[in-house]
């Protein structure tokens, strides 16, 4: 590995601004972030960065690196060409704050919108359910979900069409897929799935599963098996009749 | 909905900051999918040499499977049947000769324009729509599957009945590609058609038997399949094949070509079909 690396980084606010090179020492080990981190401490004080666990767990150093949604401290720079700068850009798919931070509050108010778990009666007199864990692996690989909304930054949907008014995104589609999947959950949400929720924008491109850091299977596990909820309800004749 | 009040930016078609060869995958997929076509097409529009009965053997390309139209005499080589006539119903001022692969191909085709990967892939490698994750599109209008026509992308089901039923048919095709001999007195063989038939179903099957809609009949429209340990297993099997769903597209989409100019070629006298046993 080389000792000094370029790092390309995107400055300004509110949406203006512009690429600075910053030429950094790097050594064997390091992740972007660690770069990023030294670029703030030597030569870029007021350099806005937004993370916090460092282990790939909090979800706050999304970015997009080389073009790519990943987030900083899980990009090791032995998996990058050093040889040319490496750009690192704030998410583009929400407002922009400063440098490498965006507002990502528009998913919070989404998820206010998505009708909360609603349990069954207990099973037991104590206030417990007794569920198999085969009934659970769905929903609990949904439950890996870190926030960090790398899904959401790639949704084309979200990306270049900007519906945000009318689609959710694969987070949210998760989290919905979590609740129905639920055997103690009694709530109906797929009415809102066809509806308000837009489920029927997403056209399964697989960009939301390529770059999930916990390789949640968010396509094949969560959206498909909604869409397919959808059309159980909405446009299966027979489905219907023999239901 | 919430809405987001800051604009974003609009990036143009083919506008990425991405370093690698991203536009390798959707053009292989364009250029695959393409290549299918051409050859479907070619087929379709040439319904000759497609049965096999040089040897008393008895194959059908998939393509022209099942036997919908009276079918000619066997041809002077005694390798093919010749194409029997034109059904009377169809239009005189039609440009194309009648093919019956016309009437067949329509629901593999329709089940696979269905399929969730082929529309992943298409809406990509096609339709560009996006051309690959976070590059520019060339459109700014976007309707999705919500709004006609992609609307009806979710017949997908339906599209499946048919699939699972073609897959019996070309299966009992395998099955009669054992035999050989005269009608009336056919002996068991096996042939480099016999294999090359058989196999045909069974890559068919692993694609067919491993789609997202079929999962979700057997099984995934469930919230508890622990109560049920045969559907448990039976969802088990198909999200097994699922998760290679793309690979078993592939590989069945071409063989089911190369199944079709196998026969082709035999039929032709171009190629031997070799006896194995």
């Amino acid at each position: 590995m080389a000792d000094t690396a370029t790092f390309r980084i995107w400055r300004g606010e509110r949406g203006t601004g512009k690429f600075v090179d910053y030429k950094t020492e790097i050594s064997s080990g390091m992740v972007v972030l660690d770069a990023v981190h030294r670029v703030q401490a030597t030569v870029a004080n007021d350099m806005a960065v937004r993370w916090n666990c460092k282990a790939g767990k909090c979800g706050s150093c999304s970015a997009e690196i080389n073009g790519k949604p990943r987030l900083m401290c899980m990009t090791r720079l032995n998996q990058l060409d050093l040889t040319q700068p490496v750009t690192i850009e704030p998410m583009q798919t929400f407002p922009h704050v400063k440098d490498l931070v965006t507002d990502v509050s528009w998913n919070y108010e989404v998820k206010k919108k998505i009708a909360k778990f609603k349990p069954r009666k207990p099973d037991a007199a104590d206030g417990s359910w007794r569920v198999q864990q085969a009934d659970v692996d769905r929903p609990q690989e949904f439950r890996k979900c870190i926030e960090c909304f790398l899904c959401q930054d790639v949704c084309h949907v979200l990306r270049d069409h900007h519906l945000h008014d009318e689609f959710i995104g694969p987070r949210f589609l998760i989290y919905t897929a979590q609740m129905e999947m639920n055997p103690i959950d009694t709530g109906d949400r797929v009415p809102a799935l066809k509806e308000d929720f837009g489920i029927g924008y997403c056209n399964i491109t697989k960009c939301c599963t390529k770059v999930c850091p916990e390789e949640i299977k968010i396509t094949d596990n969560a959206i498909i098996p909604l869409k397919e909820r959808v059309v159980d309800v909405f446009f299966d004749p027979l489905a219907k009749m023999f239901k | 909905m919430s809405s987001i009040d800051v604009p974003l930016t609009k990036r143009g078609f083919g506008e990425t900051r991405r370093t690698d060869n991203w536009w390798v995958e959707p053009l292989y997929i364009f250029l695959g999918y393409l290549a299918f076509i051409i050859y479907a097409n070619w087929s379709l529009l040439t319904p000759t040499h497609f049965h096999f009965v040089g040897g008393g053997a008895d194959y059908i390309s998939p393509m022209y499977s099942p036997l919908l139209t009276q079918e000619g005499p066997v041809s002077a080589s005694g390798l093919t049947t010749d194409p029997g006539p034109t059904p009377s119903w169809w239009p005189s001022f039609m440009p194309i000769a009648f093919s019956p692969a016309m009437l067949i191909l329509i629901f593999p085709l329709a089940f696979r324009f269905t399929c969730y990967y082929y529309r992943g892939a298409y809406y990509k490698g096609w339709w560009m729509d996006p051309p690959s994750c976070a590059v520019g599109e060339p459109r700014n209008k976007y309707l999705g599957e919500k709004y006609f026509p992609l609307i009806f992308q979710n017949v997908h089901r339906y599209a499946l009945y048919a699939a699972i039923v073609f897959i019996f048919l070309l299966a009992y095709d395998g099955w009669k590609a054992l035999w050989f001999g005269p009608e009336g007195n056919k002996h068991f063989g096996v042939h480099v058609g016999s294999l090359v038939l058989i196999l045909n179903p069974i890559l068919l099957g692993m694609y067919t038997f491993g789609c997202h809609s079929l999962r979700h009949l057997i099984g995934g429209k469930k919230d508890v399949l622990s109560d049920s340990p045969a559907r448990k297993k039976c969802y088990d099997c198909v999200s097994g094949l699922n998760k290679n769903h793309m690979k078993w597209a592939w590989i069945s989409m071409f063989y089911v070509g190369f199944v079709d100019f196998y026969v082709r070629m035999c039929a032709s006298g171009t190629w031997t079909d070799w006896s194995i046993f």
